[in-house]
């Protein structure tokens, strides 16, 4: 049988604010445990919380992006349960009002399909702390000072049929929150978590399968093989006759395992209800209009920009333009350089590669603006071949100075004098004097693919430092005699 | 000195005839001699108590002390202080010592106001009768075989055996104005919103608000005008002027429309209270209000109402009490299920476990719309009733509760009947509205008390019409036998 595949995706996104969503606590990752919670995050008695304004800016700035219509009346609920890393014995979460309703993300696939993946909805609520197992001798640890850490939880409908619409989706989704800096997106600490809702079933019909969540997935790949694993196992259970139970699993990313965490007989009853501590916040359409005058510029819209501004094709614009660092690296080196095209091309192969390779990040990168921008203007006004230039930019990158210092110290200047030139191509046809009668004796198409002969000879005399179109132009005047 | 009010207290104080030093070490000594009579304490501090007065006594003799600078005050336990425990009549916080002060615990402080200690109460502040104390009963200084009333019975009987010459207290669904009530005190609790929450321990947050229980309506302004303040660490505190609570109280009552609501004298009122409470009828005609009567039609929808609203946010206030962090923790969990329910259930007493499963039960999946849902559209209604009548009149009079206090065990085998002690009251914790009681007579030689219930945010207008009612008549400087 032929199966199809549902996701939906469940989002938490770690709002960068610098104090928690109801306490004036820091939010700062890396502190020493319990250091960056305060009697609120510690739920004493008697604490009250008070609700962050700048994570409802967040929020409403991410709804805009999103397409989406502003609750302009949230209401915060509290989640009960108990688990000791959550201190109040509730989450302080939305749920009937919540901050985002219904909008939508438009994502690329490859050979250039797109496609529209609705989103439910997304709410305010605070994290909770961690539980820390190891360490303690049979014991768990607590470590309050992720407690309310604010989050918006993105919930899309089921509309993804694949892993790599998933992924693309997720990867979309990271681009807008970085671009707004809304949130640091950075996933290897957890400021972007996933749950993904997957079920299956047969090709055609319009029944959704049971589904399993997969839980607290923090990496793009991790997300890939989860959802490939489980599609694979809830396949095979199916054309077995079994029946797929619907449960929450969690994904190993280091053994490629899943198991079963809890099936939906031990969920807990929530019992949700109104935080009777927090009021309703109300927000008019003023203050929305405000908070989108004041966005930054969003990927899409860059794209477009970067098209218009700097004559790219859609695709350079769309690469450049996915994740802001890449973007704002572009836009500072193009200032200098005035040369898009070539740093567009520089910046997506050979310093793309290099990043990959020495697993770096773009705004962490050796190699900054104003160095590619150098590069690429000694490019452009022919002191450089590409070939060099490759030579020049590894140089960069081991911190050998900028493109000038390297090209005066290695001498990688590109020769275009035409004196020098001359003496190295008559050198070569003195030295190949059969091959250039045969040249002259050929017609006009023939002789076109036999220069390249010659091309390679005299680069190979200059040591690859001649000035391609300057030797080209030569050579062919003196071969035409 | 004991005899003063606070008012007089404070003339006392300027006026030297005895320092705040004095004054608190007397009351200590009332104390420390008293009692172990009626419990009504649970934490004295004494060394804390006399250094505050000595600082009170340095800023008396630079002569800028604010008015209230000496004046000796009690804390109910529910409201957190700073270095000392704060119980909340709890085993489950019997080990808890706050690292930070209640804002109104701040608020008395700045005033120069000195902590005699912490008041007993209801566990949690759940009850009517103070007999749900980890701590013990408090007994009742007018009969010691009766209670105090609750849940702030600790305040009252400490007020009204003049072991404090004020204290603070809470109220949620009456736990300030019942206790004034069965002991001849004035009580007041403000509109909600009026008073920061700010280190008060949560019973239900939609419902619970800070008031003080004191001699006198005087007294009362006097202690209102800092306990009221804009405290942004409470959302729902409202920003709104804090008026002088003192200078409206000797205006004139002619003109002022008195509303009676026939649902607060139907079954169940003792009859002799009822007598009382229309005898205080009467000096308010003689003081030129007018007399009106009103409905509020949805009264006997307020009792059953609260008993779902307020355990439903309860039995979310109380998870955190979860022996993980703080407060109680059973002996050698097995694991963390046994941690939670064992810690739970040695920490919690009867009462506070039966609010938590009423309250996780009518939030629960399949009876949430019959139950909370239900009782929030019940709330608006009854709040909707009070809104109408104030458009007809300025202040709502009846009676503080049914009958005046009655025997320790007499309705702890029956939650129902504890529950309607608090009939005349719940419904303005529901609409938010402030109430006060004051004493209008005794029944059996124990006191009764006068309800009067403002518009939102008409304290001034309340402790005005308290005020007249004291200047007229002499039940409030009745004391209680013994009390010398």
């Amino acid at each position: 049988m032929q199966w199809e595949t549902v996701i939906g995706l469940e989002v938490h996104v770690q709002l960068a604010t610098k104090t928690k969503i109801f306490s004036g606590a820091s939010t700062a990752f890396g502190a020493e445990p319990n250091t960056q919670a305060c009697a609120i995050d510690l739920a004493m008695p008697g604490t009250l919380p008070v609700a962050n304004a700048e994570a409802f800016r967040f929020a409403t700035m991410f709804g805009l992006a999103v397409n989406a219509e502003i609750g302009k009346r949230s209401v915060f609920e509290r989640k009960n349960y108990f688990y000791p890393d959550l201190p109040k014995g509730y989450q302080t979460t939305q749920l009937a009002e919540p901050i985002v309703g219904p909008g939508y993300v438009d994502i690329e696939l490859d050979g250039g399909r797109t496609k529209r993946v609705r989103i439910h909805h997304a709410h305010l609520e605070e994290d909770a702390g961690k539980s820390l197992h190891e360490d303690f001798a049979g014991m768990s640890g607590i470590d309050l000072n992720r407690a309310g850490t604010p989050l918006i939880e993105v919930v899309t409908e089921p509309d993804m049929r694949s892993a790599e619409e998933a992924v693309a989706f997720a990867k979309k989704l990271h681009s807008i929150v970085t671009s707004l800096e809304i949130c640091d997106g950075d996933m290897s600490q957890g400021s972007m978590r996933f749950d993904v809702n997957i079920s299956v079933r047969p090709k055609g019909s319009d029944k959704l399968g049971t589904r399993t969540e997969t839980k607290n997935l923090n990496s793009f790949k991790f997300m890939e093989e989860a959802i490939e694993l489980e599609v694979e196992r809830q396949i095979d259970v199916l054309e077995d006759g079994g029946k797929i139970i619907q449960e929450t699993r969690l994904y190993n990313g280091d053994t490629k395992k899943a198991r079963s965490m809890r099936t939906k007989e031990d969920s807990n009853d929530y019992r949700y209800f109104p935080c009777p501590d927090l009021l309703p916040v109300i927000l008019d359409d003023e203050y929305i209009e405000n908070v989108r005058k004041q966005m930054p510029e969003l990927p899409e819209a860059k794209r477009a920009r970067f098209v218009e501004q700097y004559g790219l094709g859609d695709y350079d614009a769309g690469q450049l333009t996915a994740d802001k660092f890449t973007a704002a690296f572009f836009e500072a080196s193009v200032k200098i350089s005035g040369e898009p095209k070539l740093t567009a091309n520089w910046i997506m192969v050979d310093l793309g590669a290099y990043l990959n390779r020495t697993e770096q990040r773009i705004d962490q990168s050796p190699v900054t603006p104003e160095l590619l921008a150098g590069l690429v203007v000694r490019i452009k006004d022919g002191t450089l071949s590409s070939k060099i230039a490759k030579q020049v930019f590894e140089a960069i990158a081991n911190g050998e100075g900028d493109a000038d210092t390297i090209i005066e110290t290695k001498g990688l200047k590109q020769v275009s004098d035409t004196g020098a030139l001359e003496k190295m191509i008559d050198e070569v046809l003195a030295n190949n004097a059969a091959q250039v009668e045969g040249y002259r004796a050929a017609d006009e198409a023939k002789r076109g693919k036999m220069l390249g002969f010659f091309v390679g000879q005299v680069m190979k005399a200059s040591k690859g430092q001649a000035n391609p179109q300057a030797l080209n132009e030569l050579l062919v005047k003196k071969l035409n005699g | 000195m004991h005899q003063f009010t606070i008012a007089e207290l404070t003339q006392g104080l300027r006026r030297k005839d005895f320092s705040s030093i004095e004054l608190t070490q007397h009351y200590l000594d009332r104390i420390a001699r008293l009692d172990k009579t009626y419990n009504s304490y649970i934490t004295v501090t004494p060394e804390l108590a006399l250094e505050q007065a000595a600082a009170a006594d340095k800023r008396l003799a630079a002569g800028d002390a604010p008015a209230l600078c000496g004046v000796p005050i009690a804390h109910k336990d529910i409201f957190c202080t700073t270095g000392v425990r704060t119980s909340c009549g709890s085993k489950m916080l019997d080990n808890f010592i706050a690292p930070y002060n209640a804002t109104i615990v701040e608020n008395y402080l700045a005033a120069g106001m000195v902590t005699l200690g912490k008041t007993n109460m209801d566990e949690f502040a759940m009850g009517s009768s103070n007999e749900t104390s980890y701590y013990g009963p408090v007994k009742n200084p007018w009969a010691t075989d009766c209670v105090p009333g609750g849940s702030s019975g600790g305040s009252a009987a400490a007020v009204a055996a003049h072991l404090a010459p004020g204290a603070t207290a809470s109220d949620t669904g009456g736990s300030i104005r019942q206790p004034a009530a069965l002991c001849g005190l004035t009580g007041i609790k403000p509109t909600y919103g009026r008073v920061s929450r700010w280190g008060m321990i949560a019973f239900a947050s939609s419902l619970d608000q800070a008031g003080t229980l004191t001699r006198t309506a005087e007294d009362a302004a006097l202690l209102l005008n800092h306990l009221a303040s804009f405290d942004p660490k409470d959302s729902t505190c409202v920003e709104r002027d804090i008026p002088d609570y003192t200078a409206t109280l000797n205006n004139s009552l002619a003109g002022l429309k008195i509303g009676v609501p026939k649902e607060y004298f139907g079954e169940g009122l003792h009859p002799e209270t009822a007598a009382h409470v229309e005898a205080a009828i009467k000096v308010y005609e003689k003081l030129g209000a007018t007399i009106h009567s009103v409905s509020l039609p949805h009264t006997h929808l307020a009792v059953p109402a609260y008993y779902v609203i307020a355990p439903a946010e309860c039995s979310a206030n109380l998870s955190r009490f979860d022996g993980v962090r703080y407060g109680y923790r059973c002996e050698n969990p097995k694991d963390l299920a046994d941690l939670y329910k064992r810690s739970r259930a040695e920490g919690f007493g009867d009462e506070v476990k039966r609010r938590i499963l009423v309250g996780s039960y009518a939030l629960s999946a399949g009876y949430y719309d019959a139950y909370y849902s239900k009782a929030q559209k019940v709330r608006r209604l009854i709040k909707q009733d009070f809104v109408d009548a104030f458009t007809q009149v300025d202040v709502i009079l009846g009676p503080t509760s049914p009958s005046p206090a009655f025997a320790f065990g007499s309705k702890t085998k029956d939650p129902v009947a504890m529950y309607l002690e608090d009939i005349y009251t719940i419904a303005t914790n529901l609409a938010g509205l402030p109430g006060l009681s004051i004493p209008c007579g005794l029944v059996d030689n124990k006191p009764v008390g006068l309800q009067l219930i403002g518009d939102y945010f008409a304290e001034a207008q309340l402790l005005n019409v308290a005020h007249q009612f004291q200047q007229a008549t002499d039940f409030h400087q009745q004391t209680a036998p013994g009390i010398e």
